[in-house]
């Protein structure tokens, strides 16, 4: 087909359209529970700028969002309240666990702190450090509008995938009674 | 530095003779008998102005070397206008887990004790609202026991999952 | 005696319990803007006015004081940190000095001075972030702003001193992670220059402010008995009236050495608690400057016959007995002797006396480890002060008790 078309009209699939329209106004919810929260806030404040990425738009109603930050530890009391969230915003939506805590339990291998909110949750992206300095959240939200770019569908397909509904896990559990010798003695 | 007055302590003994007394990096502690935990306590609150109470908690001296008991109470109570300290240390064994609430005495007892209940199990008698307050109501054991692991026993890890497709 | 099962199971048993069919509950949390934090409250309302209120908490419960059991001296700091994450250094300093008072340890001046400067540095942070959230919540949002901007400059003090923003874990046994740079002593000299003209814009903009006297004034009143009654202290116990300090009245590290003032109010409101925390953090600047400015020369950590602190590199390097001391130490089943012994000591951090009752049996890991929490006891103050106010005001008495989710549940 050799059509001209005039200079301002691009083409494009429409898959291609809607991510790109997706990625650059995700709407965070921002699940902070500890410290990382105060993170979170600084990356939202004025002199790191969320609104630079688009995602600025910080709302407390689940229903409003399509981002869900979840920044500090997760204990059991708290995640049926996650999962309630978590089920209450619509598709698309994509999760980032931000922090040691919300990745792993971090420093709190204890009785009550989930270890690492992928084990009951779909997560995308991970963001190391305790707490992850603003800049590293921020490159967590770029990587995850590539992400979006890269593979996201108009009724998001990518999501009914084989592969996106195993959970993750980086590591292979290590039976809780090896890891402490008595009371005593970590021996890690 | 945290210390009693001696005519407190010499108060003291000569009312409940049972109360013994030590002090270790100039804190005063005294011992007192179960029974008798509440009078103690009303007598400090009214007669010798411990009119604060620092702090409700408790030890498991589980395998603590040398320990006869397996759990000390601790009642840390200050007075505001002396700021003396007094540590009222009293010891309980299973199955006798239970004292008098202090609660008709310090109002800001009540969350304290209540923690004391959720994490040792130790039950304070004619506490206003005995529930569980840090963890979740279902919770059938007590962290802080020394004979509870530090990992729990898989109450973490006991939820649905969630998967991508489920929402 | 008898044995009474408890009363309720649930929380949502209480509020039940006697439900009046003009009265309806309203759920408040654990995940909602206002509360700051993760906590819950139950709230039974007549219209707009608030009947009762039950608090439910626990959703950050994360076993702290198990974790205590497991950790070592040293490193149990870093979870102090993670407790009251808005001024972590406080946190550092308190439980370093328990662990020092059960040990036996006399530190260095110098040390005592670095660690009083950072502790009042951090409850400037502490009660920045605390007045300015109730500036927020009652509408003045440029208030918080000024507020904001300040503590990033504390948090580029705490960067440059130990290389993190708030997760600090400053202090060691017997000493500190390291020495203050004289890049550290200009940067709080600058601060000390500019944040007094800071603080008389936050004056001026809140203080003869119609709208935030008027959500303030006379909500959410603790009396002085009940102050006392209910364990309240720090600035909530002072702005009851209560004129109690531990800073005066028990000093520790080097606060005899200053001239300082405990401010007081009388009337118990939010207002009043308000205006403490702001006249307080004046009185932490005079600290901080006349710390400063006479800070000591000399060692920051113990010697060696302490057998605590890591001896320094030249020492290591250069003599026998600092050779064998930092082997010593750094042998995971050598350590530091701890007394079969049980001691508690608090500081005045800045939301209250925050002490740790510490067990030591001989082991360099604590046999117990409790922390006096400052936040779970103002806490329970809550339905107290909220009786009879309405909706709109629980923001306001939420954010003057200062609740950081991390110290109320551990
Ligand atoms: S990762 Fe670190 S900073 Fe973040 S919530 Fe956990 S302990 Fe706090």
């Amino acid at each position: 087909m050799a059509i001209e078309l005039p200079e301002n009209v691009v083409i494009s699939k429409l898959d291609q359209l809607a991510n790109w329209c997706r990625k650059n106004s995700l709407w965070p919810m921002p699940f902070a529970t500890a410290c990382c929260g105060i993170e979170l806030m600084a990356t939202g404040a004025s002199k790191h700028d969320l609104a630079r990425f688009g995602a600025e738009v910080f709302r407390f109603s689940p229903r409003q969002c399509d981002l869900m930050i979840v920044a500090g530890r997760v204990v059991m009391k708290m995640l049926p309240v996650l999962q309630r969230i978590w089920q209450q915003m619509h598709e698309p939506k994509w999760c980032i666990s931000m922090g040691a805590c919300a990745s792993t339990g971090g420093v709190f291998d204890t009785y009550s702190v989930v270890q690492g909110i992928d084990r009951f949750l779909p997560v995308d992206m991970y963001v190391p450090g305790c707490p992850p300095r603003p800049e590293q959240l921020i490159q967590s939200i770029i990587d995850l509008q590539d992400k979006i770019q890269r593979e996201g569908t108009l009724n998001g397909r990518e999501f009914n995938l084989e592969s996106r509904q195993e959970p993750k896990r980086a590591l292979v559990e290590i039976p809780s009674a090896s890891l402490f010798d008595g009371a005593r003695n970590p021996i890690f | 530095m945290a210390t009693t007055d001696t005519t407190t302590l010499q108060a003291l003994q000569g009312r409940f003779p049972a109360v013994t007394t030590s002090e270790f990096r100039g804190q005063t502690r005294v011992v007192v008998p179960s029974e008798s935990l509440y009078d103690v306590l009303a007598f400090l609150k009214n007669d010798r102005g411990f009119d604060f109470l620092s702090d409700v908690t408790c030890v498991d001296y589980l395998n603590y070397r040398d320990a006869k008991d397996r759990f000390g109470l601790v009642y840390i109570l200050v007075s505001t206008l002396t700021n003396e300290r007094l540590f009222v240390r009293s010891f309980l064994n299973e199955p006798e887990l239970a004292v008098p609430s202090a609660v008709p005495l310090w109002e800001g007892a009540n969350w304290l004790e209540r923690e004391v209940w959720d994490m040792f199990g130790i039950k304070f008698v004619g506490h206003p609202d005995l529930r569980r307050i840090l963890l979740p109501p279902e919770y059938t054991a007590h962290p802080l026991r020394k004979d509870y692991p530090l990992q729990g026993r898989g109450e973490r890890h006991n939820f649905p999952v969630l998967a991508r497709n489920s929402a | 005696m008898s044995l009474v099962a408890p009363q309720h199971a649930t929380v949502e048993d209480v509020v039940r319990d006697d439900a009046q069919d003009y009265l309806w509950t309203l759920n408040f949390g654990p995940q909602h803007p206002a509360t700051h934090t993760t906590l819950r409250l139950l709230l039974k309302l007549d219209g707009e006015r608030v009947v009762d209120a039950v608090p439910d908490i626990g959703y950050l419960h994360s076993g702290f004081e198990k974790l205590g059991e497991h950790l070592d001296y040293n490193q149990y700091v870093t979870v102090t940190d993670r407790m009251n994450y808005i001024s972590p250094m406080a946190n550092n300093v308190a439980w370093h000095t328990s662990v020092e008072r059960l040990l036996g340890i006399e530190i260095t001046p110098r040390c005592q001075y670095i660690r009083s400067i950072v502790a009042e540095l951090a409850r400037i942070s502490d009660h920045l972030l605390c007045n300015g959230a109730v500036g927020l919540d009652v509408g003045a949002f440029t208030f918080f702003l000024y507020a904001f901007y300040q503590r990033e400059v504390l948090y580029d003090i705490f960067e440059t001193l130990c290389g993190a923003r708030f997760t600090n874990s400053y202090t060691r046994v017997g000493g500190l992670m390291h020495d203050m740079t004289p890049l550290v002593i200009e940067k709080i000299r600058a601060f000390l220059r500019k944040f007094p003209k800071t603080l008389d814009d936050m004056d001026r903009l809140l203080n003869r402010n119609k709208i935030f006297i008027d959500r303030t004034k006379g909500v959410g009143i603790l009396t002085k008995e009940q102050a006392i009654n209910r364990s309240a202290s720090g600035p909530i116990a002072r702005a009851s009236g209560v004129t109690r300090d531990l800073r005066k009245d028990e000093p520790y590290l080097a606060y005899k050495d200053f001239d300082f003032q405990v401010c007081c109010a009388p009337a118990g409101d939010c207002l009043a608690r308000y205006l403490v925390r702001m006249a307080e953090m004046r009185e932490s600047l005079k600290i901080v400057e006349q710390a400063v400015e006479n800070l000591p020369a000399g060692e920051i950590n113990v010697g060696i016959n302490q057998r605590t602190a890591l001896p320094s590199k030249k020492m290591v390097y250069s003599s026998i007995e600092g050779t064998i001391s930092h082997f010593e130490l750094t042998m995971s089943n050598r350590g530091f002797e701890v007394p079969h012994e049980e001691s508690y000591a608090a500081n005045e951090a800045a939301n209250g006396e925050l002490g740790f009752y510490l067990v030591g049996d001989g082991n360099d890991v604590a046999y117990r480890a409790r922390c006096r929490p400052p936040s779970f006891i103002h806490f329970a103050l809550f339905p107290d002060l909220i009786r009879g106010h309405t909706l709109s005001d629980i923001v306001a008495v939420l954010g003057s008790l200062n609740i950081i989710a991390a110290e109320l549940d551990r």
